[in-house]
């Protein structure tokens, strides 16, 4: 049944010319990920691939030089300085979240989501540190709570500026999670009856009445973002106002969903470098 | 009380690019708060003066239609890397602040 | 300008003095904020901004570039630069003229400080950004159309 879901959603996508042979209900990650960038990169000849981490500015100058005078000097940058103090103080123990994060916590974000197999699930970097928080007698933060979570993830992740999305999608259960956050996208949903995928797939580059819209490649590498230079977002975070704009009430953040969600649409933006904590508008 | 701000001085030639960003809400007056529907009173920055090596080179007044978290760029033909630049502002309330920085 | 304030900050010491001056309270901060052009900023139209500003009819010219968005990403942060090539330029005045309250701020520029401002503004609606120069006891304007939209997909 699900597969028909897909597969109607699909077909209908493919009516606009989209060489889709290869995005079945039963492609792999990579092949996903190579179809789509096709499909962009021959709608788009002249936006480079790199390029794509800049999601819709990347399609107007105007924009783009907002952004890039915008982030000469962040106006949110006390708030990224309020996550490091978060970052760099030990917790009631002594201990340190770079003493229970591999690598200290540098360079790891691209490979989250990852699919932990001994719990079975896909863990987020979220779920990471709030594992750090709790092995060293501290209480989780809600991961829907940008003043903690957000807050911090706005400096931690930083950490990783540069480093190449790398989220693996390996043996059944993992491709089965993977499969899982496809559905989610692909499916229509709401009162407006849209799927993620009617726009930031079949729409993506387009204009919306004043909104330019940002393609699913290169989506998942900016975040969190300081909308208006001040409001902080993370990714998850804007799921859930996806879900609100087309009228659906949104499952919660760090819940199965999302976080099966954010694996398949992390895998979409494998191989481009990550940059945290930008502005948009 | 109010968040130190940041100052960027370079050389670009005989010309120092300085760069200032303060942190300050710039409360207008006239907006409604979104929980309580009351008018967030306004406090903003009203003056920021700039000196280099004790010359003044910036004297600004500004209101509420500056963004929060205000920006400030300026060039001073002939300083020279290691001067002195002092930034202070004031606010309508009366809170103040001030910061420095050496030109790199 | 309170002539005392300007004469304080001509000083050597400049700046630091009324800082210190104020931290003593010596300079009350009413009294350095009572230097701010209150009428300027609080007036409604841009006639009556440019009049409070002392620019009652500046002459346009192409020697001020404003470099400002077509369209505003965000009308709350919107970058504008102004750049000055008139000799002896002293001053520069940003205005948004639709805003409920149109001047924005004015920068006294001296000691070396070039014609040059870089901020960030906000914007009610689409409108004129206008810059005021002053310059050898003479002003010039210069403006640019920011468009200003409500945006619909920020979530």
């Amino acid at each position: 049944m699900k597969q028909q879901i897909i597969m109607k959603l699909l077909t209908g996508v493919a009516g606009l010319g989209i060489a889709l042979g290869a995005v079945s209900a039963h492609a792999s990650p990579e092949k996903d990920r190579q179809e789509l960038i096709k499909y962009y990169t021959t709608k788009f000849p002249n936006v480079k691939l790199e390029d794509y981490v800049y999601g819709a500015l990347a399609f107007d100058a105007d924009s783009k030089a907002q952004y890039e005078a915008i982030m000469e000097f962040p106006p949110f940058e006390s708030q990224v300085e309020a996550g490091r103090k978060m970052w760099e103080t030990p917790f009631k123990n002594g201990k340190t979240y770079a003493s229970c994060l591999p690598n200290g916590g540098k360079q790891i974000a691209g490979n989250y989501p990852m699919f932990d197999e001994a719990r079975g699930k896909v863990v987020t970097l979220h779920d990471v540190i709030n594992s750090c928080r709790t092995a060293n007698g501290e209480e989780a933060f809600k991961v829907d709570d940008m003043k903690t979570m957000g807050v911090l993830t706005a400096y931690m992740r930083t950490l990783s500026d540069g480093m190449l999305m790398n989220v693996k999608v390996e043996g059944p259960k993992a491709t089965a999670a993977y499969e899982d956050g496809k559905k989610t996208f692909y499916s229509r949903k709401g009162q407006l009856n849209f799927a993620c995928a009617t726009c930031h797939v079949q729409n993506g580059g387009n204009y919306l009445r004043s909104e330019l819209i940002s393609p699913v490649i290169g989506h998942a590498v900016h975040w969190p973002v300081f909308r208006g230079g001040d409001n902080l977002v993370t990714l998850q975070q804007r799921y859930q106002g996806c879900f609100t704009q087309v009228r659906q009430v949104p499952p919660p953040q760090g819940g199965e969903t999302m976080n099966n969600l954010e694996y398949f649409h992390s895998a979409l933006s494998n191989g481009l470098p990550l940059k945290a904590s930008v502005f948009r508008k | 009380m109010a968040e130190p701000m940041r100052i960027r001085a370079t050389m670009a030639g005989d010309v120092a690019d300085v760069k200032v960003l303060m942190n300050h809400p710039m409360e207008t007056g006239t907006r409604k708060d979104a929980k309580t529907g009351q008018l967030v009173p306004a406090h903003f920055i009203t003056e920021v003066d700039a000196t280099i090596n004790g010359t003044p080179v910036l004297n600004a007044e500004i209101g509420g239609a500056v963004s929060k978290n205000p920006y400030l760029g300026f060039k001073v033909k002939g300083a020279k890397a290691g001067d002195k630049v002092v930034v202070n502002w004031v606010d309508n309330k009366g809170d103040k602040n001030s910061a420095e920085a050496t030109i790199g | 300008m309170n002539a005392l304030r300007r004469n304080v900050l001509k000083s050597a010491a400049g700046a630091s003095a009324v800082a210190v001056a104020v931290a003593a309270g010596l300079l009350k901060p009413t009294q350095a904020m009572a230097a701010w052009n209150k009428a300027a900023f609080e007036a409604k139209n841009v006639g009556d901004a440019m009049k409070g500003i002392g620019a009652t009819s500046p002459a346009d010219s192409k020697d001020i570039t404003i470099k400002a968005p077509d369209i505003a990403e965000n009308g709350a942060v919107v970058p504008v630069e102004v750049t000055s090539g008139i000799a002896g330029t002293s001053r520069i005045a940003i205005l948004a003229e639709k805003n409920a309250q149109p001047l924005v701020g004015t920068f006294d520029l001296t000691g070396g400080a070039q014609g040059f401002i870089s901020t960030r503004i906000k914007m009610g609606q689409t409108s004129l950004v206008r810059a005021v120069v002053n310059a050898g006891g003479k002003t010039y304007t210069a403006a640019k159309e920011v468009k200003v939209t409500i945006g619909g997909c920020g979530g």
